[in-house]
């Protein structure tokens, strides 16, 4: 399995399109970055119209690497899913367009190996498409405007609310996040690899993993009980953003928050449970599907 | 002589569409065994059921004295493949192509192992050229190269002179020979190309809709008794009509004129017979060639039973 893993993964590293979301993220971050830089006192000023009185502006140096990176990021992992499904829906797919499905399925490899290794393959780059994102929206926004007590912005049903996690409570958080967004765009990767299996180019996949995670999205938000209690628990796009949890911190009775704490980690772990199962059913069915799958390419 | 493939009842159904019927053929070690039929008779079909890359419906495939199904990384260790176009990743030299496939079929993997596969192919001098900059012919050696790099026992061709220019299709020719001769492999070699086939195989299977005609020897095969000939007149209508008329309506073909499927030795009397009877002959051409043969069985049905009798 190592082997074929490292094949994947060279394959991976060779192809010109692999390189585009990394290209994608960098150009997005660093228009951030510069708008920010240049402008985002006026930003701030927007967000903050309602809470001025209750907050010290001297105290906080409100636009700072961490805060940055959460604005960054609240934008862009609406975005990635699209690009991870750039790879993962080339894993078969894209064998079957090149030709090169019939050789790799008539090699002394079982057809649960391929499907584990292309997942394994599609996991790493997810993965690394996350560290990349850490390095151009973290720490390059840390070296960039420096680091600092960060601010959230929460908007809680009709209510907004803002947040202080103080400077040395936030690198923790970021470290859960990306994290767990790992696990959330795996998710769109073993989707992309299902759909994958029953396509001979990518064009196909791709467009229905982008369409599959819009829907869903879409339904994720409708605000109608009888939604909410039947189909949103079962979405994997209702979960998607949970990475958000980890920077919802637990307050006292008072209302003062609670340094190091986590507002609702049941909700976070259950969260993570759901995606995880929606991982297994999907990359289970991939197997079965693809164990069947007459390879007529 | 030891079996490398046995096929016996081989069925593969697509909802109402039958590719391939019953069909049942054995291989032996040594052999260049050409898979012949027009296109759509069901040679892919099998070739990727041999693969596993297609699940029979029906049938059974022992492949080296065991069953594909329950031995299968076993007996694709000892196989190597071409199945119809050598498509390889284009984005990679034919040294990492090669590379890859070698390691995927379980072998020790050198830089001197797969020079001197590709140097066997000629390729060693391009070795870091991309694939996607490949000729169709160099494409083809590399696909080549691929199935024999983990020194299998069995290969398996799947129309490999397919896009080949002349001189591709006499190297492809001269490769298969050297691997059966040489090297002790063999050879499955399914082609559109008959001619090419005929001078190649020692055995080969004739199908068609999915059903066996005829497996044989290649000698067997071709023998002179079934020699196409036909005759140009100045009045082909009359001399259709003469021949009809006499013995030699036996050997003449349903629905083409002036063509006789007969042993070679009796064109000097039907020559000498039309002659007699003032027919004017422009042209007489004769041919057993496995084109022929093989057209005749697969496009007269009459001629199919007349050679199973």
């Amino acid at each position: 399995m190592w082997r074929l893993l490292q094949i994947e993964l060279f394959k991976i590293s060779r192809r010109p399109r692999t390189y585009i979301a990394f290209i994608a993220i960098a150009a997005i971050v660093s228009i951030f970055q510069f708008a920010f830089k240049a402008d985002g006192q006026s930003y701030m000023d927007l967000m903050m119209q309602s809470a001025k009185d209750e907050f010290t502006f001297d105290r906080i140096q409100a636009i700072n690497g961490y805060f940055m990176c959460y604005i960054i990021l609240n934008t862009l992992l609406i975005q990635v899913p699209i690009l991870v499904a750039l790879i993962a829906a080339d894993s078969i797919s894209g064998e079957a367009n090149m030709g090169t499905l019939r050789l790799l399925v008539s090699k002394p490899i079982s057809r649960t190996q391929i499907i584990l290794v292309k997942f394994a393959a599609a996991t790493i780059f997810t993965i690394f498409l996350l560290l990349w994102m850490a390095i151009t929206a973290l720490l390059l926004s840390i070296v960039i405007f420096g680091t600092g007590d960060m601010l959230v912005f929460r908007t809680k049903g009709e209510n907004s609310q803002i947040m202080l996690i103080t400077k040395d409570d936030v690198m923790w958080r970021y470290y859960a996040a990306f994290a767990y967004a790992t696990v959330a765009l795996t998710v769109i990767a073993a989707l992309s690899l299902f759909l994958s299996i029953f396509a001979e180019n990518s064009i196909g996949p791709i467009i229905a993993t982008v369409c599959i995670v819009i829907v869903c999205t879409i339904i994720s938000n409708i605000n109608v009980p009888i939604i909410d209690r039947n189909v949103k628990p079962f979405l994997f796009t209702s979960y998607l953003v949970g990475w958000k949890g980890f920077f919802y911190i637990g307050t006292n009775a008072d209302g003062s928050t609670i340094k190091g704490s986590l507002e609702n980690w049941p909700a976070i772990r259950k969260s993570l449970m759901i995606l995880l199962a929606h991982i297994a059913v999907i990359i289970t069915a991939s197997v079965i599907v693809f164990k069947r799958k007459d390879i007529l390419s | 002589m030891a079996t490398i493939i046995k096929v016996d009842n081989l069925s593969k159904q697509y909802g109402d569409f039958t590719a391939v019927n019953n069909l049942s053929f054995t291989v032996n070690e040594g052999d260049v065994y050409g898979f012949l039929g027009q296109n759509g008779a069901g040679k892919s079909t099998t070739i990727r059921m041999l693969l596993t890359l297609i699940k029979p419906t029906g049938g059974s495939i022992n492949l080296f004295g065991k069953e594909l199904t329950h031995h299968r990384s076993e007996i694709l260790r000892q196989t190597g493949a071409v199945i119809e176009r050598p498509d390889l990743y284009k984005y990679l030299s034919a040294y990492n192509n090669l590379s890859i496939f070698a390691k995927m079929s379980g072998i020790r993997v050198t830089k001197k192992l797969l020079m001197n596969q590709l140097q066997m192919v000629g390729l060693d001098k391009v070795a870091d050229k991309k694939a996607a900059l490949f000729s169709q012919g160099m494409k083809q050696r590399l696909g080549i190269a691929v199935a024999l790099v983990h020194d299998p026992k069995l290969i398996i061709l799947d129309e490999p002179t397919n896009g080949l220019d002349p001189q591709g299709i006499a190297d492809m020719r001269n490769l298969i020979v050297r691997l059966c001769k040489e090297m002790g492999k063999t050879v499955v070699i399914s082609s559109h190309l008959l001619s090419e086939v005929e001078q190649i195989a020692t055995r080969m299977i004739i199908i068609h809709k999915g059903e066996k005609i005829v497996e044989g020897s290649v000698d067997e095969l071709l023998d002179p008794s079934h020699t196409a000939v036909e005759l140009e007149t100045t009045d082909n209508t009359a001399t259709q009509q003469l021949l009809q008329s006499t013995k030699w309506n036996n050997y003449l073909q349903p629905d083409k004129q002036l063509q006789l499927m007969m042993n070679k030795e009796l064109v000097p009397e039907l020559i000498n017979e039309l002659v007699d009877n003032n027919v004017q002959i422009l042209s007489v051409n004769s041919s057993h060639s496995l084109e022929n043969y093989f057209l005749s069985l697969t496009t007269q049905t009459g001629y199919v039973e007349a050679f199973a009798n």
